[in-house]
C-alpha cells in the first residue's frame, strides 16, 4: 500500500520476531527494536530457522530469503523506529510499559504514523489514553505463531478514528493477513472464548470428571477439533495459561477467567507441559510452542 | 465378546442403521439398551451379563442405577453418542461409570463400541458428562457476545476456525444443529450445577420459543 513503506516493530520476543518476518516478507521495510541485544539475536535466529525451512519446503528460493532479510534489520535504539509509518508494538503484556513505551514513541514519530498495539488482553483505549494520539491508536492482535496464522484481530479504541482504522485494516491486509473486527474488550474475541474453556478443562480435570486423555479424545472426536484441550494447555504451558487468566480475569472478572487451584499446583509441581517435560502428559524433552 | 441391543425407540445415539445393530446376537455378553425409555428398561436386561449398557438423556446414570454414599456401581454403565441437535449422530460414545463400576464391564463395552468403529471416552457420572459440560458455557458465550456486539457472527466464526483451527464457528453451528437443542441441554445443565455460564442464552430461549 503506497501510506505505508516502513514499519517498526517494538519487542523483538515471540510475537515481534513473528510480526516482522510478516511485515518484511509482505514487501516493507521493518525496524525491529528491543533493549537488548541478545533478544534481537534470539528473533534473529529464530528468523533464519523459520526462513531455512520455508526453502526446505520450496515456499521461498534462496533469492526471496535474502530479499527479504535485506529489508529488516534490528536496533537497540528507540529513536531508530522515528522513521517509520506505522509501529506495532508487542512488548510485555503490561499496561504501565506499553504505555511508556507509545508515549516515548509519539515523541519521535511524524504526527501521521499509526501505532498499533498487539496486545492480547489489555484495553486498546487504555494503551492509547496517555500516548498523545489515541485516535491514531489501534490494536492488531495477531495470533502464535505470526508467521503462520494469518488471523489479526483489528479493534479500535474509543478514541480511534474511522480514518486511522480504515488504514490499518488495509494495512493488515497488505501484510497478506486476515483481518476480523472486535470491540475494544478484554481477550477480543479468540482468548475470551479459549481462556474460559481451557479454565474449564482443568477444573474438569480437578473435579475428577475424566482423565486428561479422554477428555482430549471426546473433544477432537466430537467436533473435530485439531487439538484436544489438554494436548493445547500442555503446549501452550501453566506458566502463561496462568498469566493469561490472571490478566483476562482482572479485566473481566469473569469467574471461569480465574486461574483455577490446580494449574497453581502443577506450576509448583513443575508440571508446566512440554517445556517442562511433564503437564497434564509426559513428554520425551523439552520442545517449545511451534517447534 | 458379543453383545445384545435392546431398543426401546426413539434412540438418539442410533436413529439409524449402525455396524453396533447390525452385529447384535441374541444373548450376548453385554447388553446395550437404546432409546428414550432404557433406564426403565434397566430391569429387562438378563442376570450375569459382563455389562449392562444404557443409553443416557441429560440425566445422570445414577438416576437408574441408585446411588449408596460413594459407594455405588456394578455392571450397569452409561452412554451417550455425542450428537449435536438434528445433525448426524458423531463417532463418539462417552461412556459413564461410577466409583464401583466393574473394570472388566467398561473393557466389554469399550469394546462392543470399538468393535463397531466408534471411539469411546470413559467418564464419571456427571451431569453433562465430558462434552456438553465443556461447549455449553462457549456456546452461550459466544450467543451473548453477539447480543452484545464483541464482534459479527461471521468474525466471530472466523476467528475461531484461523486462530484454533475449529472446523466450525459456534454461532454457524448452533444454527446448522439447531439453537431449541441446545437450550434443552443448557437448561438442564443449568438446574443440575446452578452456574451462570450454563443459563440458556436469550437466542437459544427465543429459538425454543419458536419452535425452532
Amino acid at each position: 500500500m503506497a501510506e505505508f513503506k516502513t514499519v517498526g516493530v517494538a519487542g523483538a520476543g515471540t510475537m515481534g520476531a513473528g510480526i516482522a518476518i510478516v511485515a518484511a516478507r509482505a514487501g516493507f521495510e521493518t525496524v525491529t527494536f528491543d533493549l537488548k541485544v541478545e533478544i534481537l539475536d534470539g528473533a534473529r535466529k529464530q528468523t533464519a530457522a523459520f526462513f531455512g525451512k520455508s526453502m526446505e519446503r520450496g515456499k521461498l528460493t534462496q533469492e526471496d530469503v535474502d530479499a527479504i532479510l535485506g529489508r529488516m534489520r534490528g536496533t537497540t535504539s528507540l529513536q531508530d523506529l522515528g522513521v517509520c509509518d506505522v509501529v506495532i508494538e508487542a512488548v510485555f503484556e503490561d499496561l504501565d510499559v506499553k504505555q511508556e513505551l507509545l508515549t516515548g514513541l509519539n515523541n519521535l514519530c511524524p504526527a501521521e504514523t499509526i501505532f498499533a498495539t498487539n496486545t492480547s488482553t489489555l484495553s486498546i483505549t487504555e494503551i492509547a489514553g496517555p500516548s498523545g494520539r489515541d485516535d491514531r491508536c489501534v490494536g492488531m492482535h495477531f495470533c502464535l505463531p505470526a508467521q503462520l496464522n494469518r488471523l489479526v484481530e483489528m479493534s479500535p479504541g474509543l478514541n480511534t478514528s474511522d480514518e486511522t482504522f480504515e488504514m490499518a485494516w488495509s494495512f493488515c491486509e497488505a501484510l497478506g493477513q486476515i483481518p476480523v473486527k472486535t470491540k475494544d474488550s478484554p481477550g477480543f474475541i479468540l482468548n475470551h472464548f479459549l481462556i474460559p474453556f481451557n479454565n474449564d478443562v482443568v477444573r474438569m480435570v480437578d473435579a475428577g470428571v475424566a482423565e486428561p486423555s479422554d477428555i482430549d479424545k471426546a473433544i477432537k472426536t466430537a467436533l473435530g477439533y485439531p487439538l484436544g484441550p489438554c494436548e493445547l494447555l500442555d503446549m501452550v504451558g501453566m506458566d502463561t495459561q496462568r498469566l493469561v487468566s490472571e490478566a483476562l480475569h482482572g479485566a473481566s472478572h469473569d469467574p471461569r477467567a480465574a486461574c483455577p487451584a490446580l494449574v497453581k499446583k502443577m506450576i509448583a509441581a513443575a508440571r508446566l507441559g512440554r517445556k517442562s517435560g511433564r503437564g497434564f502428559f509426559d513428554y520425551d524433552g523439552p520442545a517449545m510452542f511451534g517447534a | 465378546m458379543s453383545h445384545t441391543i435392546i431398543d426401546t425407540g426413539g434412540s438418539r445415539s442410533f436413529p439409524t442403521d449402525h455396524a453396533l445393530l447390525e452385529g447384535a446376537v441374541d444373548d450376548g455378553d453385554v447388553v446395550i439398551i437404546i432409546g428414550t425409555k432404557a433406564g426403565a428398561r434397566l430391569s429387562d436386561a438378563p442376570d450375569g451379563k459382563v455389562a449392562v449398557v444404557v443409553e443416557l438423556g441429560t440425566e445422570c446414570l445414577g438416576v437408574h442405577t441408585g446411588e449408596a454414599g460413594g459407594d455405588e456401581g456394578s455392571n450397569v454403565i452409561g452412554f451417550a453418542r455425542f450428537r449435536l441437535g438434528e445433525s448426524d449422530p458423531t463417532d463418539l460414545v462417552e461412556l459413564v461409570r461410577q466409583p464401583n463400576t466393574s473394570p472388566e464391564a467398561i473393557d466389554a463395552a469399550r469394546a462392543a463400541f470399538e468393535s463397531a468403529g466408534l471411539v469411546v471416552a470413559v467418564c464419571n457420572d456427571f451431569a453433562g458428562r465430558i462434552v456438553d459440560r465443556l461447549i455449553r458455557p462457549y456456546y452461550n458465550e459466544a450467543l451473548r457476545q453477539l447480543d452484545q456486539g464483541l464482534a459479527s457472527a461471521k468474525d466471530m466464526d472466523l476467528t475461531l476456525k484461523l486462530g484454533l483451527g475449529y472446523p466450525e464457528g459456534p454461532i454457524e453451528l448452533l444454527e446448522r444443529t439447531g439453537l431449541s437443542h441446545h437450550f434443552e441441554v443448557a437448561q438442564a445443565l443449568f438446574e443440575a450445577y446452578g452456574e451462570p455460564a450454563y443459563a440458556p442464552a436469550r437466542r437459544s430461549r427465543v429459538a425454543m420459543l419458536r419452535g425452532e
